[in-house]
């Protein structure tokens, strides 16, 4: 019965293969790979943002080849966080701050190279054992979500983002506001149950409601270049050229560390799926290598498993934060959350049914994971020294250009010019958020989940006339409320703990 | 580093926290202004923002609260941003406005051209040539790519219909 079902997925698989590896679908991928890189590299363009900012451009193409564009965009930004941490300490995205601990301390001992082998290998590592998991367990997950009401629906929701708040880094409360603040903005305008309109005072303009593509564009966008203009950054970096000899001899190297790999993709699996995101996930597993190794003294002063560790973990979660939204439609970062963005735009209703109704689709997009990766890890080893001279472009051109490129990409989202001013403002949200520390990413999921949830929530309401007891009334619905008021709680026991040992 | 030569966090705490309860108060507000109740035929509209403007209050609330309990303690050591730091933010914010308002008038190719050439001539200190030369190119390469390639129309101005688009 089990074999059974492998094979049925292992047949899918080849039918994705089938759709994935036709000529257009390789050229989109490999046009995602160079910008996600070319994204990932740079200040103030991430995942999140690059994905929005070129999502328009795929409004005409077919979804197949959007999705695997974009995915691939996502890849390669993953991959390109890593050369800027390594070659020039400064984390070109959040989830490869981690790296910089070891890898740039490597650098400045002349072993860029292997640094930058282990980074990208460990990253490919991730993604392949995430994908193998997507592979398999999302059609089961999806099959079971069929049985999902909008009560059990709920609940998953408030899982998500009952999660943020327990394991956020930042300030429980924070997180919170964060988080309802993006609830809110969700909230405006056209109310799509009873057509109210909502929170509009009058102004007509905000009849559509926030959309949350500006919303990313300008807090990730905008907001990281205000903070970048401001530690007024001399790119400052280390040669990376990475020949045959490095890279097979770091492979040579790397299997010795097979514990420290494994422990970093079932960490970043697990933070993935659960919506922590590849961020906090790098640095869980970082932390974690530390702790274990025999040799924790020589964590932050080049020690290789400080590079596996990280970017293992980040790649494996950022793979993995897809399995909830395709099957449940429900992102696991905020990547992922752009992407579901997209789905929605092209018609799409991400969810257990995209299992069955659109097989193609999936199925691509799995296919194209495993192809994307691979084409990902051939590119970045041979291409280094480019993306390096690139961050050798002074920051007073860079910036501007990064700035006008934003303002495109929000401008071209609904060919509206108060969008780009709406990006502005919450370009500086961005910043002083940053500042802080309240956190981007529940106020992004929110943002898109809002509606979602909210007429879960209504639903359900509906269902039991106002009564809160149905989100406890079934045994699936109730031990995933219970899971999600754990998880809610998880700070306060925290806090009592500390309190009770004075 | 003296108090006074930095924006203190403490000031910037508040001032955000209290954006956020006056943002709360608007969804609260309105909420209660379509109904938050239980209608004739199942939630209200209100229903869900007004619990949402609830706990979006109640954690400003507890923020200013615990800033103001720390207020005596903390002596405003603590930066928000160093003056010349949020100096340099806001010679990046300020021309960035500057930059969307002139789209309005001039159109974006024109626009990203004298934004970019600007930048680098004011902040770089590049020559004229060199960053009327980067400006044109980036604005040429976006003219390609949106309405040439992609037939994306972005918002052109007088200029753009002198060359006849």
């Amino acid at each position: 019965m089990v074999g059974l079902l492998i094979m049925d997925e292992i047949n899918n698989l080849f039918q994705g293969f089938a759709v994935a590896m036709t000529l257009p679908n390789i050229g989109f991928m490999l046009v995602g790979i160079f910008l996600g890189v070319l994204i990932g590299v740079l200040p103030g363009l991430g995942g999140a943002n690059g994905v929005a900012i070129l999502l328009p451009l795929t409004f005409g193409m077919s979804p197949t080849s959007a999705i695997i564009m974009l995915s691939c965009i996502y890849w390669g930004a993953l991959f390109g966080g890593a050369i800027t941490s390594i070659l020039f300490n400064i984390p070109g995205e959040p989830w490869s701050v981690a790296t910089t601990f070891d890898g740039y301390p490597m650098a400045q001992k002349g072993k860029a190279a292997q640094a930058l082998t282990a980074a990208f290998t460990s990253s490919f590592v991730g993604a392949l054992v995430a994908v193998l998991m997507v592979t398999f367990l999302a059609p089961l997950v999806a099959k079971f979500a069929l049985n999902f009401g909008p009560p059990e629906f709920f609940a998953v929701q408030l899982l998500t983002f009952a999660s943020f708040i327990g394991m956020s880094k930042e300030p429980p409360v924070k997180t919170l506001m964060a988080m309802m603040l993006g609830f809110a903005l969700a909230a405006v305008g056209l109310d799509s149950v009873t057509g109210t309109l909502r929170m509009t005072y009058g102004q007509e303009s905000l009849l559509k409601g926030f959309d949350f593509l500006i919303a990313v564009i300008g807090l990730f966008g905008i907001g990281e270049i205000l903070l970048t203009m401001e530690e007024g950054l001399a790119f400052k970096g280390h040669k990376g050229r990475i020949s045959l000899k490095d890279v097979l001899e770091t492979w040579k190297e790397l299997p010795k560390y097979w514990a420290t790999s494994l422990r970093a993709c079932l960490i970043g699996c697990w933070m993935g799926v659960t919506p922590g995101g590849a961020t906090p996930a790098s640095f869980m597993s970082y932390g974690t290598a530390k702790r274990i190794s025999k040799h924790p003294e020589n964590f932050g002063k080049g020690a290789i498993e400080g590079v596996i560790a990280p970017e293992t973990a980040a790649h494996a979660a950022g793979t993995s934060a897809l399995l909830p939204m395709l099957t449940l439609g429900i992102p696991g970062s905020p990547t992922a959350a752009v992407l579901l963005g997209g789905l929605l735009i092209w018609g799409l209703q991400p969810g257990p049914l995209l299992f069955t109704e659109q097989k193609d689709f999936v199925w691509g997009l799995i296919a194209s994971m495993y192809l994307g990766n691979i084409v990902g890890l051939i590119v970045v080893l041979t291409t280094v020294p480019w993306w390096a001279a690139i961050l050798r472009i002074p920051f007073s051109i860079i910036a501007p250009v990064i700035v006008v490129i934003c303002a495109v990409g929000a401008y071209t989202v609904h060919n509206s010019m108060l969008d780009v001013v709406m990006m502005l403002v919450f370009g500086l949200m961005g910043y002083a958020f940053k500042k802080l520390k309240y956190p981007l990413a529940p106020l992004v999921l929110a943002l898109v989940l809002g509606d979602m949830a909210e007429t879960s929530f209504r639903q359900s309401m509906l269902i039991s006339k106002g009564s809160l007891e149905i989100f406890v009334s079934t045994p699936l619905a109730g031990s995933i409320t219970v899971l999600a008021l754990i998880m809610l709680m998880w700070p306060v026991l925290g806090f009592l703990k500390k309190f009770s040992r004075g | 580093m003296k108090t006074n030569s930095h924006l203190q966090m403490r000031w910037m705490e508040l001032l955000v926290a209290a954006c956020f309860m006056g943002v709360s108060l608007l969804v609260i507000t309105d909420s209660i202004r379509v109904g938050k109740a239980w209608g004739a035929d199942g939630p209200e509209p209100g229903y869900f923002p007004f619990y949402i403007g609830c706990l979006l209050f109640g954690g400003a609330a507890w923020v200013i609260l615990q800033t103001l309990r720390g207020w005596k303690q903390d002596d405003g050591e603590e930066s928000f941003a160093q003056n010349h730091e949020f100096r340099l933010m806001l010679l990046m914010l300020i021309p960035s406005a500057a930059f969307t308002v002139s789209i309005y008038v001039v159109g974006i190719y024109l626009a990203s051209l004298i934004f970019i050439a600007a930048f680098m001539v004011w902040q770089g200190k590049y020559s004229y040539l060199k960053s009327i030369a980067v400006g044109t190119g980036i604005s040429a390469a976006l003219f390609a790519l949106f309405e040439i390639w992609f037939t994306l129309p972005l918002p052109k101005g007088w200029i753009e219909t002198w060359l006849g688009f």
